[in-house]
């Protein structure tokens, strides 16, 4: 027993994932269940001159039809914005739009029906009077003047401005420059494409006035508080149960409440039956909530020895129609505070401008900000690297944080915890034979192939956040996180965690923290989430929070149910406490120098419950609370090194080696670790090579299926070289950092800058994702070569 | 995702399948276009005739020099097909091509040319090779099959019931070459060529593209540009450079009409080049 922490346990989930027995919302049937089916619009942008429900009324089988006035009038509240910022314009947006639609896929009207085949049907019998109104796109474009406005309220369709940095620093960077290298990058729409749908189901128990809504989220206390405090108020917070079971990925767009966890519940409630909504895929293409969208403009300063001194970006945020939950943080507060990535570079400013278009809302997708920031970084370093004629692993080292320099205060204003870049970068460098596969690259080059090779350095702040921080920079609420221990007469243990896991296996690295802290054996602890009658408080999974702040909650709760248990043995061996014991290896707890008259774990666990013999004042029972705030984030961080080759007869990426080092400070399960890694990996190389929300200037989403949108897939993949540095965090006690972003964040640029290192003879110094294959043809094709 | 309400009927013998058919029925084999056209609405038959459980049209047999596929033999069935692979490799490799192994279970060759998608890869292939369609009315060229955007050659009611394909001979070689549409995996560009070589020229070639238009075409310049030359790499690239002219290049979000007609002339080489080292 013991020492669980650091081993590759299986994960306790996967038997029922693999064996199709997950307990997922789309298969939760009830008696007497009913069905929704959402109108959406198929506009970009129109005026509802009226809807005329009255044949979807009078089809058999439906039960009843609902409008957006019918839920204004019926108590519900607009969707809020829990992370805001100083000023910023928030637009109206209830859960079935009243008055006007903003983006492909906007809710128009509920129908609930017998059966899901007829609350579809039904949808077809709604009449709208639509007013098209014309449409605006691009997250720049869109402030221009006589752009259609999406919001009459909203000036140039400007939401909010926001600016971190030391401008005067940076402007004197620049003046002092020697090399300005300068570069303007889209970074394309991403829609998220979880596995699973969303869905959402609710029941109300009318004896009781209990409500109980099952959704699809990465945080159902989050949600609960949001409907009973500002969307569904009819429902106070301790009649409503938020229950989110299996749920089949989110990658962030599973954090927001979404229109239809109101719509349900105040259905339910309505017509006094179950009801269910399952999303089809087209309904996720149109409503999950979507990714990234940045204009950049960036410039850097760089003296001619190859320090970089200066970071100046100008940003433009696109929102899309409405600001979804906490969508005003993502181009701004988490990340602009990255623009230092690994380097020490004393001016650096960066201003964003969020702007509304006639799209699906944005919010955050895996990485969230991150990504945005460490790519437009490690573009423009390896740009500085290319024309200062240095090597881009050189460069890098050249401007490092030196590690004798943690914590290091950056200029925007984060504290970095630690690290050790060189010692990562060296390994990265090591693990790929850099030498080797330049000297290869030359003679690939040679025959005429497109080699690239293409390297990254990044950090992140993960492990989100510090309370008291998060609320001064716009949160509505704090970041801490809550953990319970309920230790059972026999010794076996239920931990409840506000966690959420939606594929990061929870169940199987709490319960090593846990069998660590007490001694005991892990098959004899269960790990409860995703329920708010049986997890008091949560803050959910996202921002790679759950093992630093999420596992630490529940090592506060072990640490009490330990503290207790040594004062409960000093009792009944007669000692002091000063002078007990407590063997994590072999569960048990016994006097010094006296194992033999060792207590086990299961017996003080019923000594605690029998009640017999308790210290003076000690209640019986064996279970502990606990909450942890963070003192301050995690900064994980990784370098990549990337070997492409292009196909020059059809401009196609063939990504060669993949070589990853990580570093997230301790690790509890390497398994699950490189588990998240490659995943992130994939997910980044999946914005880099191949997807892309297109909207054309009608507003109408272009690549709305998976034949239009190009998800990333196994047989796009070399065998990825994944290995670890470790530096503890010292901000908690486990020193773990999150490791859940980190993979996606470095390798859109490691692919990028290897796929222009590829095109080196072709007169490129950027392209914008995603990198296809015309797109690289037609540089081969019209630049020679 | 719901179709719309449909009646469903299946049918145990080709002409039990021929009377339920006709006005707005439709027919289901393998239902790997169809189901998710008639999820989407974008198809919405009265009926649905099943005829997936019809024996006579299962299986692959040979027949001199002709293979002879039944019209409900699966994609899978075509690829992993000892007398395919011998008879006639350039099919089995373009079976194994198509959409991913759930679909080559399930999938058909008879639905498959019935529901014509400009950018399946069957069609690409069985033009180059010369193949017929045969249905319950007659016998078609697959040249002549094909006629236009998810349209045929089929009159109303009309099944596919085999698909036949003459076995390349002495001399005579196959290939298929694809570029695939990375979302999707149809293909944004496929070509099949055919090649017979005379000692060391080309003496006749057949070349069939899919999905650079809105229906599968020969290839007529181009092969007679490849006739009579010795095969080399610039007869071959002169050739292939020919290969989009017997079509309108489509233009999408996969590629372009300037890059599709690229890809014909890349994708044109490569099949012409393995062909002829088959031969």
């Amino acid at each position: 027993m013991g020492n669980y922490i650091g081993k590759n346990e299986k994960r306790v989930e996967d038997p029922r994932f693999i064996q199709g027995k997950g307990r997922y919302v789309a298969n939760l049937s009830l008696p007497d269940m009913a069905y929704v089916a959402i109108l959406r619009s198929p506009h970009a942008h129109a005026k509802i001159n009226s809807i005329n429900t009255d044949a979807a009324k009078a089809m058999d089988g439906v039960i009843d039809v609902f409008v957006g006035q019918d839920l204004i009038d019926g108590g519900v509240g607009q969707m809020p914005v829990i992370w805001q910022l100083p000023e910023n314009k928030v637009p109206v947006r209830w859960p079935l739009t009243p008055d006007k639609v903003r983006h492909v896929g906007d809710s128009v009207a509920a129908v609930v029906a017998e059966d899901a085949y007829i609350a579809r049907d039904a949808l077809d019998l709604i009449k709208v009077d639509y007013e098209i109104l014309p449409a605006t796109t691009g997250a720049e474009a869109t402030t221009g003047d006589g752009k259609p406005l999406v919001h009459d309220e909203i000036e140039n369709n400007i939401s909010y401005t926001w600016g971190l940095g030391d401008k005067d620093a940076c402007d004197k960077a620049f003046e002092e420059a020697d090399h300005v290298i300068e570069v303007d990058i889209e970074n394309q729409r991403l829609i998220p494409n979880a596995m699973e749908p969303r869905a959402c189901a609710a029941q109300w128990t009318a004896s009781t006035e209990e409500m109980t809504v099952w959704t699809t989220s990465q945080n159902p206390h989050i949600i609960r508080f949001g409907l009973s405090a500002v969307t569904l108020p009819e429902i106070p917070e301790h009649k409503l149960r938020v229950i989110s079971p299996d749920v089949g990925g989110g990658f962030g767009s599973k954090i927001f409440h979404y229109p239809e966890e109101i719509i349900l519940p105040w259905v339910a409630k309505r017509v006094n039956r179950p009801v269910k909504w399952v999303a089809t895929r087209s309904e996720s293409f149109m409503t999950d909530s979507q990714g990234r969208d940045h204009v950049q403009h960036c410039k850097m300063a760089v003296t001619k020895d190859g320090t970089i001194t200066g970071l100046h970006v100008e940003l433009y945020a696109d929102m899309g129609a409405y600001l979804s939950s906490i969508a005003p943080l993502i181009p701004t507060v988490i990340c602009i505070t990255l623009f230092s990535g690994l380097y020490k570079i004393p001016g650096i400013w960066g201003h964003t401008t969020g702007t509304l278009t006639n799209t699906v809302p944005v919010d955050a997708y895996r990485g969230a900000g991150r990504p945005e920031a460490s790519f437009l970084l490690e573009r423009l370093v390896d740009m500085a690297a290319k024309e200062l004629g240095m090597d881009p692993i050189e460069f890098r080292r050249k401007n490092f944080i030196p590690k004798d320099e943690f914590p290091y205060q950056t200029p925007v204003a984060f504290l970095y915890d630690s690290g050790d870049y060189h010692a990562m970068m060296d390994k990265a460098e090591e693990n790929a034979g850099y030498a080797e596969m330049r000297k290869n690259q030359e003679d690939a080059r040679k025959e005429g192939r497109l080699v690239g090779i293409g390297v990254c350095g990044a950090v992140e702040a993960s492990g989100y956040g510090p309370a008291a921080t998060v609320g001064a920079l716009g949160f509505y609420g704090g970041m801490w996180e809550h953990g319970a221990i309920r230790v059972h007469p026999t010794g076996r243990v239920t931990a409840f965690t506000g966690s959420h896991s939606h594929g990061q296996g929870h169940e199987t690295t709490f319960a090593q923290i846990i069998a660590d802290k007490l001694g005991i054996d892990v098959a004899d602890v269960d790990v409860v989430h995703g329920d708010t009658d049986l997890v008091t408080q949560g803050m959910g999974t996202y921002g790679s929070r759950s093992a630093a702040v999420g596992g630490e909650a529940l090592v506060n709760a072990a640490t009490e149910i330990r503290n207790k248990l040594v004062e409960l043995a000093a009792h009944l061996l007669e000692a002091s406490v000063d002078d007990i014991v407590y063997d994590d290896e072999n569960g048990k707890v016994y006097v010094k120098g006296v194992e033999d008259k060792a207590k086990t774990f299961g017996e003080l666990a019923f000594a605690a419950y029998s009640g017999h013999s308790l210290p003076e004042g000690m209640d019986p029972g064996l279970e502990e609370a606990a909450y942890y705030n963070p003192g301050n984030f995690t900064f994980p961080c990784s370098a990549h090194i990337v070997q492409v080759e292009v196909d020059k007869d059809t401009g196609e990426t063939t990504i060669q080696r993949y070589v990853a080092i990580e570093d997230c400070g301790n690790v509890i399960n390497p398994m699950i670790v490189e588990g998240q890694i490659l995943g992130g990996i994939v997910q980044g190389i999946g914005q880099a090579l191949f997807e892309h929300g297109i909207y054309d200037e009608s507003g109408q989403l272009v690549t709305g299926s998976m034949l239009d949108y190009t998800m990333p897939r196994a047989d796009n993949l070399p065998m990825i070289e994944s290995d670890r540095t470790e530096t503890p965090s010292p901000s908690n006690s486990l020193g773990v950092k999150g490791v859940g972003e980190m993979g996606t964040i470095s390798s859109t640029p490691a692919v990028v800058n290897a796929v222009v290192d590829a095109l080196t003879d072709y007169d490129v110094t950027h392209i914008d994702m995603p990198l296809t294959s015309e797109k690289i043809w037609n540089i081969i094709n019209s630049n020679g070569g | 995702m719901q179709p719309s309400k449909f009646e469903y009927r299946k049918a145990s013998t080709l002409d039990e399948a021929v009377s339920l058919g006709g006005g707005e029925a439709d027919y289901l084999a393998g239902g790997h276009s169809l189901i998710p056209a008639m999820k989407l609405r974008l198809s919405e038959p009265s009926t649905l005739v099943d005829i997936s459980g019809i024996g006579d049209l299962k299986g692959i047999s040979r027949d001199g020099d002709t293979i002879k596929i039944g019209a409900l033999t699966t994609h899978s069935e075509v690829a992993s097909s000892g007398v395919v692979n011998d008879g006639c490799a350039a099919l089995a490799d373009a079976a194994g091509m198509i959409g991913d192994p759930q679909v080559r279970n399930r999938g058909t060759i008879g639905g498959n040319v019935a529901h014509a998608d400009p950018a399946s890869d069957y069609p690409g292939i069985l033009v180059a090779l010369g193949a017929t369609i045969v249905t319950t009315g007659r016998s078609t060229a697959a040249e002549d099959f094909f006629t236009g955007l998810f349209e045929t050659a089929l009159g109303e009611g009309e099944i596919v019931t085999e698909v036949q394909v003459p076995a390349t001979g002495d001399g005579t070689g196959a290939a298929y070459s694809k570029f695939f549409n990375p979302a999707s995996r149809y293909a944004v560009v496929g070509v099949g060529a055919v090649v017979t070589k005379s000692g060391g020229t080309c003496e006749s070639c057949r070349i069939g593209v899919t999905g650079a238009s809105d229906h599968a075409y020969r290839a007529t310049a181009a092969e007679e540009a490849l006739s009579g030359s010795d095969l080399g790499d610039e007869a071959i690239a002169a050739a292939a450079a020919k290969v989009a002219d017997g079509g309108e290049m489509m233009s999408d979000l996969s590629a372009s009409a300037q890059y599709r007609a690229h890809l014909c002339s890349v994708m044109a080489s490569r099949a012409i080049s393995e062909a002829a080292s088959r031969a």
